[in-house]
């Protein structure tokens, strides 16, 4: 049993990364209901500067961890503050961020510090003491925002925007807000990956990456922080088990996501969180009305 | 006193003139209602007021203030709220939640402090929810707290629509038609809520509806708008007897049959 441990472990690792770019998509497309095609992209900044930073040894990993987020966030300032002010509906602005995401992956091709398509070779530092904390920082934030003033304006622009700017909402910072929350997340994630597989290369962060999100996000409920998380570990891992099924596996993956859309089109937590269950459960042993 | 002035407020739409040259004010204090027949203008004068449109000229004074074309959600700020004639509620989300988002956004509270959750956002969080509450209870939605806002019937939902928009904490409320799909008992209970929740919140009222017996009952001053025009303005018994607004509003035989 003991022999399993590091394989385990191994999947932990790649879920747990997965997991925290996936709750950076959720606050934006989940929460702030605008649809992104370029994630990925702010996974792969903050996956090239922290490891160019680490590469070419300019600083420390978790300096570099720092300087992916933040690169990441100013990414998203310069595609979201002309996007967002230009208040392009949620399919535009999805055209937008996948233009976005294309422009990246030329850009890391065709640069010297990026090594271009032959990609960078890393040293390892992500250990699952990093990721866990990481993980637990990201969920601990992510739950506060939603709580907090800018979380619920989140969820009235999601909602029924006209109401919500008549609730107070200034829809364009709102929006800029979320986006810049879910693309520091995002480039925490690309960090972290980039030096726990130590090795990246751009097309790691293409269309393909972005959708993959964007499908965890969708079939784990917009609206939840819980389902996207439980439906990455479950796309992540199914790989895995599904090692049996050799070729089939890739159709198995999209089986499972049109059966999902068919039986639980709200996505499988829809707009509620594992806690809320707890809740629930708690009142009816007290016996109470609900 | 006035607390809402519109001076010669026009809006055109590609040609049409939604709106044209109407002026008209608002008492503080009192109710006010607009009325007149459909397409008479009467929702993009709420629409303008609020910032949804810009108009094209006029001017809008609120409580000595210039608030023309501003952002709506500026405008909340400075005290006016609405309603809306096809409900806009937050429909997945509880009715505790529909009433409180209006109310964190009046609360500071720096992006800081709401990640880490500081005692001070906690406080924050829990003020908000109390105040949410007790509006809740004042429109008497408060068993219907925990109830996801889509759910609710009709009447209900409508009720929270106007919760909600005196969780902005407005000085002038703007109601688009809050009879509307209601029966005559639903209409009538609403007439004594709104009295209610005027005296409640220090309310100035201003709002559009069909309904003529909900308008006669509850208007202190009734504004009648046609084809973007101000018809006439007065009093409930000077609009009754006025020939004008029968002849335009209420058809040329109306008088014979209902007056």
């Amino acid at each position: 049993m003991s022999a399993y441990i590091p394989y385990i472990t191994h999947i932990f690792m790649i879920v747990g990364i997965n997991i925290i770019a996936v709750t950076g998509l959720s606050i934006f497309t989940g929460f702030t209901g605008l649809f992104s095609l370029g994630h990925a992209a702010f996974v792969g900044i903050g996956a090239y500067i922290s490891g160019i930073l680490t590469y070419y040894e300019y600083t420390n990993y978790y300096v570099a961890l720092l300087a992916g987020m933040a690169g990441a966030t100013v990414a998203s300032l310069i595609i979201g503050i002309p996007t967002l002010r230009a208040k392009l509906r949620s399919d535009y602005f999805a055209i937008a961020t996948l233009g976005f995401g294309e422009a990246l992956r030329v850009t890391l091709d065709n640069l010297d510090i990026t090594n271009g398509a032959r990609g960078l070779g890393l040293e390892v530092h992500t250990t699952p003491i990093v990721l866990l904390f990481s993980l637990v920082a990201v969920l601990f934030t992510a739950s506060n925002f939603l709580k907090s003033r800018y979380g619920a304006a989140c969820i009235a622009i999601r909602e029924d925007s006209i109401a919500a700017e008549m609730s107070g909402v200034n829809l364009f910072r709102t929006r800029l807000l979320s986006l810049v929350l879910s693309a520091a997340f995002c480039g925490l994630s690309g960090g972290l990956l980039a030096h726990y597989f130590s090795f990246i290369k751009p097309d790691m962060f293409m269309l393909v990456q972005s959708t993959q999100l964007l499908a965890t996000v969708i079939a784990g409920g917009m609206g939840s922080l819980s389902g996207p998380a439980i439906v990455s570990l479950v796309f992540m891992s199914l790989p895995e088990i599904l090692r049996w099924l050799e070729m089939w596996r890739l159709p198995a993956y999209g089986l499972l996501l049109v059966l999902i859309m068919i039986h639980r089109p709200q996505g499988l937590m829809g707009y509620r969180e594992l806690t809320d269950f707890f809740v629930i459960f708690k009142r009816r042993e007290k016996g109470g009305k609900n | 006193m006035e607390l809402l002035e519109v001076k010669e407020l026009s809006r055109n739409f590609g040609g049409i003139n939604a709106v044209d040259s109407l002026s008209f004010e608002a008492k503080t204090g009192l109710v006010t209602g607009i009325i007149g027949p459909n397409g008479a203008g009467k929702t993009t004068v709420f629409n303008l007021i609020t910032g949804v449109y810009k108009p094209t000229c006029g001017e809008i004074t609120f409580d000595s203030r210039n608030c023309t074309g501003l952002r709506p959600d500026i405008i909340v700020k400075t005290g006016i709220s609405r309603t809306f004639q096809n409900i806009r509620l937050f429909k997945r989300s509880t009715c505790l939640e529909n009433v409180l988002t209006p109310i964190l956004q009046r609360k500071e509270c720096s992006i800081v402090s709401a990640l880490v959750r500081l005692g001070s956002a906690r406080r924050i969080e829990r003020e908000a929810k109390e105040e949410a509450m007790s509006v809740l209870s004042a429109m008497g939605l408060s068993n219907e707290a925990n109830r996801v806002a889509g759910t609710l019937p009709y009447g209900l939902q409508r009720k929270l629509e106007i919760a909600r928009a005196i969780a902005a904490s407005p000085k002038l409320l703007l109601l688009d038609e809050p009879a509307a799909g209601m029966n005559p008992e639903e209409t009538l209970s609403l007439v004594d809520l709104i009295s209610e929740i005027r005296r409640k919140f220090n309310l100035t009222i201003l709002l559009i509806e069909h309904h003529m017996d909900l308008v006669m009952n509850i208007c202190d001053h009734i504004v009648v708008m046609e084809s973007g025009r101000l018809l006439f303005r007065g009093a409930p018994d000077e609009v009754r007897r006025n020939e004008k607004v029968i002849e335009a509003y209420l058809g040329k035989s109306a008088n014979k049959q209902k007056a």
